[in-house]
């Protein structure tokens, strides 16, 4: 090697702080707004006050949350290690019936049938519970089974996709059709899971009433801290160097492979925690909007998360956030005022942020930002 | 137990025969009888041989095609060896046996007197000491230049490892020397996608630095390189030469001639001819196969 007698001191690159001091700022920004100006202003302020959060704004908000998560989760396994998987919406719907299983026993003796069992067991004349249900009685083993069955689902899928080297679209399309099946499977009666009424009608969770403004308050602020927890764990990966070999996988993954890695358990991994986010999402979503049906596995459903990170802005962690937000308020805006357009909406939403943002919102502002510093550099 | 085994069987017994008559021969072991008083460690490379590579019958075919065709070669520790040939000898192909992403159809490829390659697959080759530089230049485009080289930094390579991975200073210092032996010192925190031709390939020949490996395999290494930087990776290459071993791939005759001692030259997925430039280039069937048939 030559080396040079006189190196000249250099300087390396220290790691990224976990988040810089602005983002300690907005992290903390959030937290507030999430524990306290939330609930103070949902149920302290007086309704018809003009800073009251009216009920209908704060479930809104909770499932956009969720959604949140989800596009967290989707940017882990697409924008950062550029696997995109179509199959995200049977993750969060394995997280959502698992929640779906317990509050349904949870309704007791006053469904309509006043029966032990679920009124559509009793509308099937089934006598007993099936064997899956068994678990279904403990809250401990239903938050266990939330994250258990996504991830085992994920990690056997996973394995095996992965270990035959199956990419690109190729994989997307694998993963849409698996979820595909999953919802015939679940649109069945026979399958004990309600058909495709799925799950509805809750009363009440760890024995308290379900419906009342305090337990949407508890499930509003739990679902805010879960999605800001994730997002600093995704955060402390992406900044380590396990973050940069799923950076390089998607960037040349031979040169990942002869540099001594194997990417087989890197995919695994990110693949495997990505759908578990997705099924924590869909079991803090369920209790929220009431209801989870197999149309949680539709094609469109999964398409939609991905729309949600690629607004955003993928290999950013804030722009997925951002987007579900974006997207979804839209949505919930437009299907109100326009339902009939909200469809094409989506679509030229995707169209335009595929030809003309392919950094998502972030990447815009980011532009602007560099626009404006290249300008002054030029004025100055 | 089927014909063809207890036929393959009956082939390896005449075969040891063979060996036992023939015992006794001067070998470059120095005659000595293989299996005695040497623990073979497992991932440890044995180069008591002299031999660091060996390629013995190799063939693989595409399609039919016969991209290597029965090709045997062996490189000693610390050789530099220049392979050249015309396009489609079958130089990139073997580099791929080598490393594992093609399986031969027959034949043996050995890294040491003891580790048989065909057993492994990428990753695992990587982790034995051997790297490799593509012959397109192959770099993370997105992370910047100083973490491509940590990224390939001699390290554990696991999940866990990766995800609490710390630079030490003794890991820094390296980094530093690489970063300066490449002449990247200035662009550490640049995007390795913004870099020119030439550095990408800087930049790669400085990752199989940081992985420290005992063979280094070189596709093409100074294409697209301007006259300058060539002179200086054929500097670099003349003093890796020795402590680690050397396979370079080029079509650069003028770069060929700065650095090599050994020209091996392939044809048809063959050995054509080996020795020193000159003597390939006088040898009659070289002059053929380059210059048309």
């Amino acid at each position: 090697m030559t080396t040079d007698s006189n190196l000249s001191p250099l300087r390396l690159p220290r790691p990224a702080p976990l988040l810089s001091r602005g983002g300690w700022a907005a992290f903390l920004a959030a937290l507030v707004a999430v524990c306290a100006a939330a609930p103070l202003l949902n149920l302290v302020v007086p309704e018809g006050q003009l800073l009251h959060l009216s009920d209908y704004a704060v479930a809104l908000l909770g499932k956009i949350m969720c959604y949140a998560i989800v596009a967290l989760a989707m940017d882990l396994i697409w924008g950062y290690t550029g696997i995109l998987s179509l199959g995200h919406g049977l993750f969060f719907a394995l997280g959502g019936y698992v929640m779906g299983m317990y509050l349904m026993r949870q309704i007791g003796r006053d469904g309509n049938y006043k029966s032990d069992l679920p009124d559509f067991m009793v509308f099937l004349d089934w006598k007993t519970l099936p064997w899956h249900w068994a678990l279904s009685d403990s809250f401990a083993a239903t938050l266990i089974l939330i994250v258990l069955v996504p991830g085992l689902v994920a990690a056997v899928f996973g394995f095996f996709a992965f270990r035959s080297r199956i990419k690109g679209v190729y994989f997307s399309i694998i993963t849409q059709a698996m979820t595909f099946a999953a919802m015939l499977l679940f649109f069945r009666n026979e399958t004990g899971f309600g058909g495709n009424n799925g799950f509805t009608d809750f009363k009440r969770i760890l024995g308290q009433p379900i419906a009342t403004p305090g337990m949407r308050m508890t499930l509003f602020v739990l679902t805010g801290l879960t999605l800001l927890g994730f997002y600093l764990m995704a955060r402390w990966l992406i900044r380590s160097k396990f973050g940069r070999v799923l950076q390089a996988i998607r960037d040349a993954e031979s040169r990942v492979m002869f540099s001594g890695y194997n990417p087989l358990p890197y995919k695994l991994t990110i693949w495997t925690l990505s759908a578990v986010m997705c099924g924590v999402a869909g079991a803090l979503y369920v209790p929220q909007v009431g209801i989870i049906n197999p149309s949680e596995m539709s094609t469109a459903a999964s398409i939609e998360m991905a729309v949600w990170a690629a607004v955003g802005g993928r290999a950013t962690l804030v722009g997925p956030v951002l987007g579900a937000f974006l997207v979804n308020g839209a949505k919930s805006w437009l299907t109100v005022t326009a339902p009939e357009f909200w469809l094409y909406f989506l679509g030229a939403l995707f169209i335009a942020v595929t030809l003309f943002l392919p950094d998502g919102v972030v990447g815009l502002v980011k532009r602007f930002r560099k626009g404006d510093a290249s300008v002054e550099e030029k004025t100055s | 137990m089927t014909p063809d085994l207890l036929e393959q069987g009956a082939e390896r017994v005449a075969a040891h025969e063979a060996l036992v008559a023939a015992r006794g021969r001067h070998t470059e072991s120095g005659g000595r009888e293989a299996g005695f008083g040497r623990p073979v460690e497992a991932g440890q490379v044995d180069v008591v041989h002299g031999r660091i590579l060996y390629l013995d019958d190799v063939s693989v075919s595409f399609d039919g095609f016969k991209a290597i065709n029965k090709l045997s070669l062996d490189i000693a520790p610390g050789e530099l060896r220049c392979i050249i040939g015309p396009n489609g000898a079958g130089k990139t192909t073997m580099m791929d046996i080598i490393t594992g992403k093609t399986r031969p159809d027959e034949g043996k490829v050995f890294f040491g007197s003891t580790i048989d390659l065909l057993r492994y697959r990428e990753a695992e080759i990587a982790g034995l000491g051997i790297g490799r530089k593509f012959q397109k230049p192959t770099v993370f485009e997105q992370l910047t230049v100083f973490e491509n080289l940590e990224l390939a930094l001699k390290t554990h390579k696991g999940v866990r490892a990766s995800m609490f991975f710390r630079l030490d200073s003794a890991q820094s210092d390296r980094l530093a020397e690489v970063l300066h032996t490449i002449h990247l010192a200035a662009q550490v925190t640049q995007s390795a996608g913004t870099l020119s031709h030439g550095q990408k390939q800087w930049l790669e020949i400085g990752m199989l630095l940081m992985q420290d490996p005992k063979l280094l395999l070189l596709d093409e290494p100074v294409a697209g390189m301007t006259d300058e930087e060539t002179a200086r990776t054929a500097e670099l290459f003349l003093s890796l030469k020795g402590r680690h071993s050397l396979m370079v791939v080029e079509h650069d005759m003028s770069f060929i001639r700065t650095i090599s001692d050994i020209v091996t030259v392939l044809c048809d997925g063959a050995v054509l001819a080996q020795g020193t430039l000159d003597q390939v280039q006088a040898d009659e069937r070289v002059i053929e196969v380059y210059l048309g048939r």
